[in-house]
């Protein structure tokens, strides 16, 4: 499968009063054409820092990406030019969803207003001597007319209700899920290669959830979009991914497709977390031990703190990728070989 | 439908607070120690004129009696002679309302021009010499006593440099009196040299009004950008790859100035007090001297008169800042 | 108890780190010394009273630092005991708009419906007026001294501490702490004096800090239109009024003053913007959670 997006031994550190944390630890990541990949892990583990890094929004004086690159569609982004990043790649290239669509849209306009704001600059009709060249620059007629209809012919796609005067409505008067949807369908106008969806059902209640999600993946299958879908609940994973990635700490654990990743997990941290979830009996166990500093974080494999498998090896060296089957890596020094709950 | 009930609950609320305050100053300036009509009868007067006088003026009837006599009066639009001008209040207020709110209008418009902008300039450059600068000054304008400013300009470009008038409002003739308004009245009637010398005039007065007026929508401005920056529509709208001009100018712009707009009702509020002094400072003929005039020489009706007309426009500007503040905030109109 | 003195002292420490803040403090210690120490750090503390015909508008010099006024008398040294006035004008009429408009926006805060309508709207009241005006008419009506100054600046600036506290007071109420010690029975003096006082606390503090500031500058403003204390008291206002006659020449005896009055409002206004940049987000969040 061609590779769209390939990021390697990215390192982010954050800013902190204790110094530096090291939120990245050298991750590596690969999306492929037409694929729904799931980032699952904690609070705090690094993913959501991982997708704006990628979407190169993180903050300025804050975060400071000390290595690696993000390869998309054969560029390095984070060498590239920025004034080329910004106008080619994000809002057209590359999308977003935000995990809070409460928040999201400015309150003070009607929601077809920031739509079609959006569409002025990065509508897929749009050539290059075709986009405004500044702040008062109008809105070329004839574009219009078709930019506007594509937004009613999405909005009926991700089953907005009315969607002409929908338009003229104003944020608030949506409901959470209904923002969500308008929030799909912001992402899905440009055309895009790569969706960044950071969390995007977290806010809303768990009856629309699904639904939600569901529709995304109808959507994204249709068009062949790849999306990379950050969760800390690993059933949204299972529900609508076709490959999981694991991270802990700023460093990436395991990678699977979903039937595997949940099947026969390899990767210590996995089998605890999915147990974690559902023991075999019902019962929800935890894992022991914290989430460890990023500050001064630990040697070698960061989870080996907490891992029942740990060695010497594991305190001192970090593990490299190894591949166990097609498609499923994982980093670990002793890869368990079981399907999943078979741990005691 | 929600504006109308806001006026209207402002509007239940104008009479009894301002009853209250005539009841207060009414209450104020009859139980003094000096005698006012003795002061306009004058020091030859005879016991027997000072009486005529008194029971002329109504000042010999019992407390309570003159202020319904007052009031009854008040509901006529009459607002009684002043003791000194001899003229009827609402004539002399009205011949100075022009001078003052001219000169408070120039200076919020100024403030509202110059202010914004650098309040979002400063934002957006957090922490360069711009930023650092404009605190200082800013912190400074909050400190200067108005009245001090006036007198330090006045020293400088008045007395030292001689680029501009002392004081006063305009030598000569007054333009053709359409508005009241000089700088207006002259535009209109294309008396382009009357107008210049018009704007000379107002030029000291109008910078020492509006410095204090800066400052604070400076800071305003500046805390409501920081603030709107911080938003997560910002940050869609930078993930999303639009045009940086466009995030500014229109989204956050908009933000911060929705609690900008509150704030230029207490502006009006903070001008219109600095009016006072400032007017004093630069012989201004408005309503600023003429309370302060009035209150040194104990016009009391002059005094009621004023305060009448100060708690009106108070109350007048809050409502049309609650109203302005509705139209700005979609969110309130639409509940 | 011990959560508010511990998120006292960090509040403290906080401060000390806010460079803007400690100038302010520092010049406030300037305007104390200088009130206090007046008698020994002025060079001719004779001049508040005493008249020198000869020496009159002389420029600064050796011996007269910052010049002589229209009596001959030292700029710098009526200047000093200038800040003793100041100060006091400042601290009690701040002290006293405390104490009426504390008590009046708790009562008001507590309380729903008429009397807390009536009491906000006599507040209002006074704050329909520029406080400068009614301050004046004050003023003029009770004749012109220290102590009508000082009055007619405690009754115009009382409503700033009511709307504050009261503002504040609705918003603790909706705090579940304040309902479930109420629902514990406790009486109200008791809920006040133990648990909204203290939360109340900052918000007070960093309005009496600014409200110094403005206090003084209205004070001077009073003085300058020659409302405040008669001569030969030096108040900063009225000598910036003497002096007007005589500039543009004489302009050491218009700006000494003026310098004086913007160093202290500037002195309360950035302890005032330091103390609230601290206190506000900190004692708020450590004090509730944890009370009983």
């Amino acid at each position: 499968m061609a590779e769209l997006l390939a990021v390697r031994g990215l390192r982010v550190d954050f800013a902190t009063d204790r110094g530096p944390a090291q939120v990245l630890d050298g991750i590596n990541l690969d999306i492929a054409t037409g694929e729904v990949v799931g980032l699952v892990g904690e609070s705090g583990c690094g993913k959501t820092t991982l997708a704006r890094a990628i979407l190169g929004i993180l903050p300025e004086g804050a975060a400071r990406i000390r290595a690696g690159e993000v390869r998309f569609a054969g560029t390095d982004l984070l060498r590239e030019h920025p004034a080329t990043v910004n106008d080619r790649i994000r809002g057209r290239a590359i999308t977003f969803i935000p995990q809070d669509p409460f928040t999201s849209f400015s309150p003070l306009f009607p929601v077809g207003a920031q739509i079609m704001d959006l569409m002025k600059w990065k509508s897929p009709r749009a050539r290059d001597g075709d986009r405004p060249s500044s702040l008062f620059a109008r809105y070329p007629r004839g574009r219009y007319r078709a930019d506007r209809e594509a937004v009613l012919e999405i909005l009926r796609a991700v089953q907005m209700p009315e969607p002409a005067r929908a338009l003229r409505r104003l944020p608030h008067e949506f409901s959470g899920g209904q923002r969500q949807r308008l929030m799909i369908a912001m992402a899905l106008l440009p055309q895009p290669d790569l969706i960044i969806a950071d969390e995007p059902t977290t806010a809303l209640d768990v009856t629309i959830q699904a639904q939600i999600l569901r529709l995304l993946r109808a959507l994204v299958k249709e068009r062949g979009v790849s999306v990379l879908f950050t969760t800390h609940d690993l059933g949204t994973a299972h529900e609508i991914c076709d490959r999981v990635v694991v991270m802990y700490a700023g460093q990436e654990m395991e990678a699977a497709p979903t039937d595997t990743f949940f099947g026969r997990p390899a990767h210590p941290y996995t089998r605890r977390l999915l147990a974690s979830v559902l023991g075999p009996d019902g019962e929800i166990r935890d894992i022991p031990g914290e989430v460890p500093s990023l500050v001064t974080p630990p040697s070698g494999c960061r989870f080996h703190p907490r891992c029942d498998y740990a060695t010497a090896e594991c305190r001192v060296e970090r593990p490299a990728l190894r591949a166990l089957a097609s498609g499923h890596g994982v980093r670990c020094h002793h890869p368990v070989d079981a399907p999943a709950g078979a741990d005691a | 439908m929600r504006l109308l009930a806001l006026a209207l609950h402002r509007l239940l609320w104008f009479a009894p607070t301002l009853f209250g305050l005539l009841a207060v100053t009414f209450v104020i300036s009859r139980v003094i120690p000096a005698d006012p009509v003795a002061l306009v009868a004058g020091e030859t007067a005879t016991p027997a004129q000072v009486a005529a006088l008194r029971r002329d003026l109504g000042y010999d009837r019992p407390l309570p009696v003159q202020f319904v006599v007052y009031l009854a009066r008040l509901g006529r639009g009459d607002m009684g002679t002043s003791l000194f001008t001899r003229r009827p209040i609402v004539e002399d207020l009205a011949h100075r309302l022009p001078a003052t709110i001219e000169l408070t209008m120039v200076a919020m418009i100024a403030s509202i021009l110059v202010g914004v902008p650098l309040g979002v300039v400063s934002a957006l450059w957090r922490n360069s010499l711009l930023d650092h600068t404009l605190r200082v000054v800013t912190v400074s304008g909050l400190a200067i006593a108005s009245f001090w400013l006036g007198i330090m300009l006045q020293l400088l470009f008045a007395m030292r440099l001689g680029w501009s008038p002392l004081n006063g409002r305009l030598p000569g003739f007054p333009p053709k009196d359409l508005t009241g308004f000089y700088l207006l009245d002259a535009a209109l009637t294309w008396d382009w040299s009357t107008f210049g010398v018009a704007l000379q005039h107002l030029a000291l007065p109008a910078v020492t009004l509006a410095f204090p007026a800066l400052a604070t929508l400076v800071r305003f401005t500046r805390a409501g950008v920081l603030d709107a920056m911080q938003s997560n529509f910002v940050l869609y709208e930078r993930a999303m790859g639009l045009p940086r001009p466009l995030i500014v100018w229109k989204y956050i712009l908009r933000s911060a100035l929705t609690s900008t707009v509150t704030q230029i009702g207490l502006l009006f509020g903070i001008l219109l007090a600095g009016a006072v002094v400032t007017e004093a400072v630069f012989d201004w003929p408005g309503i600023g001297t003429y309370a302060v005039n009035s209150i040194l020489r104990s016009d009391y009706n002059a005094v009621m008169g004023f305060t009448v007309w100060a708690g009106v426009i108070f109350i007048v500007v809050n409502l049309l800042v609650d109203v302005a503040h509705t139209l700005v905030d979609p969110r309130e109109r639409a509940a | 108890m011990i959560q508010n003195v511990n998120a006292a002292w960090f509040a403290v420490t906080r401060l000390a780190r806010d460079r803007s803040a400690l100038i302010g403090l520092v010049l406030i210690a300037l305007l104390v010394l200088s009130a206090v120490l007046a008698p020994v750090l002025a060079t001719h503390p004779d001049d508040v009273f005493e008249l020198h015909p000869s020496e009159r508008l002389k420029e600064p010099s050796g011996a007269h630092w910052l010049g002589t006024d229209r009596m001959g008398a030292d700029v710098y040294s009526r200047l000093l005991f200038g800040a003793r006035i100041t100060i006091l004008i400042g601290i009690i009429a701040v002290g006293a708009s405390l104490a009426i408009g504390v008590p009046i926006g708790l009562v008001a805060g507590y309380y729903h419906g008429w009397v807390s309508d009536l009491l906000m709207r006599v507040s209002d009241i006074f704050l329909a007026v520029p406080q400068v005006v009614l301050a004046i008419a004050i003023a003029q009506t009770l004749g012109p001294s220290l102590p009508n100054v000082i009055l007619a600046l405690s009754v115009t600036y009382w409503p700033w501490f009511a709307r504050v506290v009261y503002a504040e007071t609705r918003a603790l109420q909706k705090e579940v702490f304040v309902e479930s010690t109420a629902a514990l029975g406790a009486s109200p003096w008791r809920l006040t004096v133990l648990h909204v006082l203290p939360n109340i606390a900052s918000p007070i503090i960093v309005r009496a800090s600014i409200g110094m500031g403005f206090t003084i500058l209205t004070a001077a403003a009073l003085g300058f239109l020659g409302l405040g204390p008669p001569p030969p008291t030096p108040e900063w206002g009225r000598t910036i009024a003497e002096s007007r006659e005589f500039l543009p020449d004489a302009w050491w005896y218009a700006a000494a003053p003026g310098l004086a009055i913007f160093l202290t409002v500037m002195g309360f206004n950035l302890l005032g913007d330091g103390l609230r940049d601290v206190l506000d987000p900190r004692l708020r969040r450590s004090g509730p959670a944890r009370d009983g």
